[in-house]
């Protein structure tokens, strides 16, 4: 029997997610599979656009199925082409161009386009809208607005919706002077309600965002461009770019030319087919079912299931009965959590409210007959996943309401996972359940990277990412078998550090393949062999045998590698202080290299970036200068303020204390990078208190000493570690405490999380108090690996293996 | 009976590393592990580029610098769940030490 053929009108996420549910039903076999998209791509995530525009993501990287996988799966895909015509009776559809198609079953997944609210001046004569004037539907869209903003100063979004609020957002990002106009009395109006929308609009408007709310625009300014909009009570807004994100209209034309009933969308049945014809179907947000038309992704991933259900007779009786409308999101980095109706609508109706504006916080649900109807969630939506549950599925709540709200006294989030049901959804976009993450998990994949990618829980918007971590986490902790492998110092060796340390020691293993030999089975894993380098090294000082293969690039070739390849230099800069006569060998080897970019790091040094491998040897020799470590998890750098010796509030030589403590500890690596800074008096201009060892001058000699401190992507004063009386006393805490952290720490685990896990009050106890009796042997080691390092740019004149600056080597016979 | 293109000695890949070889006009990248295998793959990464010859290597696996991309040498399987892979290929070693490479097309 020949394969029947199935057309696919539509390309985004509701065709292609209603494509892979037949493929996943075996009904690869049962079709010939033949789609048509309008836009020039695969398919991607329409939800992500607004990461696009605001520049976090490139446009390939939201996309869900690349044109590669059309091409395995055996889908016959038109790209760039229109299917206008259908012809039911000879079942053929027709595209712009021409193509003629037959079908037997046809889907219609033709979505939406941004909706034009008619607005005078919004067409030039053509019937083009008038430049500076974008829709925000598309990747085509975004491109053009990318492009437009360019030149625009001041950007006007209409509609407060959540599109608009993104669009908005990314539009201040860019750098214009963002508006938003809304015609509803308060934004984001199908979500919240009046208080939740005027605590939004005022985090909005601290973001530097103006609002206008009641505002319908009449008019778009300008003759052949956009000057400014009008509004229907007569005031003005004056701009040079409109974005229009204020609803969306289904394209449901094609069937109308098709003959099928179409109201707002396509009129569908319970099993998503047309109600004129059973051999075809539509899906998302061009049908309309029981009056409805849903503009979010879930309902369309539940209406791809029962589609696919029928068509390959998995299930003939599927039948789609209506979604419940519940959606958790983040706007603008606010999250928010909204559910059924924003205020009460029957006199039996039940409103338990909590607001707290200053935060940003605000809590509202609506129960009516002990259920729950309708609910918002702003700032905190910690109890989201059981609301949402217990929304979707009408159960019954307990009596004690404030636990709706908050989570009162014993640890939440067990809770909140034991109460939550095994269908419960835990992934709204890709319709992953609590269950299928704990059949993923008892499967054997035990740790949220491996469950997303097997679930693809998280692969949609992202906002349940965290969530998805903490029921994996969850799943793992309550179990006997729990895997353990989260607590070893590298996955590969069944041991947590302490035991891996003994082992080390106790059989003499000197390097990374000797540790593989003896402890992983000879098996080599990749990616665990910097964390056995920078153990092993931190162990046997003098005495470790280096292998090179054991070292990220970077510390193979002692630079950092930059996108392109290439490799950046820095040479030490001790408390950000050179001679002049180092600037101009610096500026001659910039000259004499063509070096692309000079560039003062945020360590006080600088950095030549975008140096070839073969050029690195070369480079460090004309510098004549020592390497400054600004590649590796090691020591890199003390930052200091000008201190005592010129500065007019000076208290301590902070440049002096800087020169030493980095000619002391410079070659020294460790779990984690270690930034360090001298400050000379308590202003920190230096930034000494977000150092993972920062020194502070406080007079009479004195000095503070703070660690744990990160001014990265995270952020954390450093703790007291101890006041003391001179300088040399700051080397030997700062070695000690450096010591402890090189002895005690996870690989990567930098010194802020490192404090925090251990306490400040063990630390204390164990660098300054000595409570453990391991004073001396820390400062022993320490010394120990200060006399093993060296200057790795010694290296340009003796390099350690063939070819390790070469980036290119001709073959023999070429 | 080797055919292909003569890349040279082995010795100028160190154990466990990789490098990049100018090949009849393209750039492969090669590896010889501490099991003394060579393999040969497209120098660089299809993610982004990165010059997978400067990754970390373990068995027959290689981490690409850049983004961690992590690819089997054997057969340029991707290891990330993704579906993009790499394209290999075939190697002879000779007992002289010389590595020869085949260039299908």
């Amino acid at each position: 029997m020949g394969k029947e053929k199935l057309v696919v009108i539509g390309n985004g996420m509701a065709g292609a997610r209603a494509v892979e549910e037949v493929l996943a039903r075996g009904g690869g076999d049962r079709f010939d599979i033949v789609m048509f998209g309008h836009e020039r791509y695969g398919n991607y995530n329409r939800i992500q656009l607004s990461n696009v525009l605001n520049g976090t993501q490139r446009p390939d990287d939201i996309l869900i199925n690349p044109l590669d996988w059309y091409v395995e799966n055996g889908i016959r895909l038109h790209i760039g082409e229109l299917v206008d015509g259908v012809d039911r009776a000879a079942k053929v559809v027709v595209s712009s161009s021409g193509i003629r198609q037959r079908y037997d079953k046809l889907l219609i997944a033709t979505g939406s386009r941004a909706f034009i609210p008619p607005m005078t001046g919004a067409y030039l004569s053509g019937g083009r809208l008038k430049p500076g004037l974008f829709g925000y539907r598309s990747l085509s869209d975004c491109s053009a607005i990318l492009d437009y903003v360019k030149n625009s100063r001041k950007v006007v979004t209409i509609g407060g919706g959540l599109l608009g609020l993104e669009a908005a957002r990314a539009m201040m990002l860019l750098g214009a002077e963002s508006h938003i106009v809304h015609l509803a009395g308060h934004l984001l109006e199908m979500q919240l309600d009046i208080a939740g929308g005027g605590i939004l609009r005022k985090a909005i408007e601290q973001m530097g965002i103006h609002v206008h709310v009641k505002k319908l625009t009449t008019a778009v300014l300008g003759d052949d461009k956009v000057t400014g909009l009008v509004f229907k009570d007569g005031e003005t807004l004056d701009c040079d770019m409109v974005i229009v994100a204020a609803g969306i209209k289904p394209n449901a034309e094609i069937g109308v030319r098709a003959g099928l009933t179409v109201e707002r969308a396509i009129v569908v049945d319970d099993h998503m087919r047309s109600v004129d014809d059973p051999d075809v179907y539509a899906v998302g947000e061009c049908a309309q079912h029981r009056g409805r038309v849903y503009g979010l992704v879930a309902p369309l991933w539940d209406q791809g299931k029962v589609f696919a259900d029928h068509i390959t007779r998995t299930n003939p009786s599927a039948a789609y009965h209506g979604s419940k409308l519940a959606t958790k999101l983040k706007v603008m980095g606010i999250e928010l959590a909204s559910m059924g109706i924003n205020d009460p609508s029957d006199e039996r109706d039940e409103v338990i409210q909590f607001s707290e504006p200053k935060k940003g916080t605000y809590k509202k649900l609506i129960v009516r007959d002990g259920r729950l109807v309708g609910g918002i969630l702003m700032g905190d939506i910690s109890k989201a996943a059981y609301l949402m549950q217990a929304f979707d599925r009408d159960s019954p709540l307990p009596e004690e309401r404030l636990s709706l709200l908050f989570d009162l006294g014993t640890p939440s989030q067990k809770i909140t996972f034991d109460e939550m049901p095994v269908d419960a959804q835990v992934c709204n976009c890709n319709g992953v359940t609590k269950g299928a993450i704990a059949a993923c998990v008892s499967s054997g994949k035990r740790n949220a990277p491996t469950v997303m990618d097997a679930t693809r829980a998280g692969k949609g918007c992202g906002s349940c990412k965290g969530l998805v971590g903490e029921l994996v986490a969850w799943l793992c902790g309550g179990e006997l078998d729990e895997d353990p492998s989260v607590h070893y110092y590298v996955p590969c060796i069944p041991l947590r550090k302490p035991e891996l340390v003994q082992a080390i020691r106790e059989q003499g293993l000197k390097s990374v393949s000797a540790v593989f030999k003896a402890l992983a089975g000879g098996v080599e894993d990749a990616s665990s062999k910097p964390a056995l380098a920078s153990l092993l090294i931190t162990i046997w000082h003098k005495e470790y045998e280096d292998e090179r293969d054991a070292r990220f690039i970077n510390d193979r070739v002692h630079g950092n590698i930059q996108k392109d390849g290439t490799f950046s230099v820095v040479p030490g800069m001790p408390g950000g202080v050179c001679t002049p006569d180092e600037l101009r060998r610096i500026a001659d080897v910039a000259v004499k290299y063509d070096v692309p970019l000079v560039k003062v790091t945020g360590g006080q040094r600088i950095d030549l970036v975008g140096i070839p491998k073969d050029q690195l040897p070369g480079v460090w020799k004309d510098l004549g200068m020592p390497a400054g470590s600004a590649w590796g998890k090691s020591y890199r750098t003390c930052k200091s303020c000008i201190g005592s010796e010129f500065c007019r509030f000076g208290l301590g030589d902070s440049m002096g204390l800087a020169r030493k403590i980095e000619k002391r500890f410079r070659g020294i690596d460790s779990p984690g990078k270690l930034k360090l800074a001298t400050a000379g008096c308590p202003r920190n201009c230096s930034e000494a208190l977000i150092k993972d060892v920062g020194a502070v001058a406080i007079g009479d000699g004195k000095w503070e000493i703070y660690v744990g401190g990160a001014g990265g992507s995270h952020v954390r004063k450093g703790d007291v570690l101890c006041v003391v009386e001179s300088e040399d006393e700051v080397l030997r805490y700062t070695g000690r405490f450096m010591q402890y952290y090189r002895e005690n720490a996870k690989y990567k685990e930098r010194t802020y999380t490192f404090v925090e896990r251990v306490g400040i009050e063990r630390i204390r106890a164990v660098v300054i108090e000595d409570s453990e009796g391991i004073a001396k042997s820390l400062d022993a080691a320490m010394q120990a690996s200060i006399d093993a390092a060296y200057d790795p740019w010694e290296e340009a004149t003796a390099p350690k293996t063939a070819n390790q600056f070469v980036s290119l080597i001709p073959a023999e016979g070429a | 009976m080797t055919g292909g293109v003569c890349i040279g000695d082995v010795a100028q890949i160190p154990k466990g590393e990789g490098r990049t070889f100018a090949v009849a006009g393209r750039r492969v990248a090669l590896f010889h592990t501490h099991s003394g295998e060579v393999f040969a793959t497209q120098a660089e990464c299809p993610h982004l580029q990165g010059p997978l010859a400067d990754g970390l290597t373990g068995g027959a696996t290689v981490i690409c610098p850049l983004h961690e991309r992590a690819y089997d040498l054997r057969t340029g399987q991707g290891l990330n769940g993704e579906c993009t892979s790499l394209r290999v290929y075939p190697i002879s070693l000779g007992t002289d030490g010389k590595i020869w490479l085949q260039i299908p097309g």
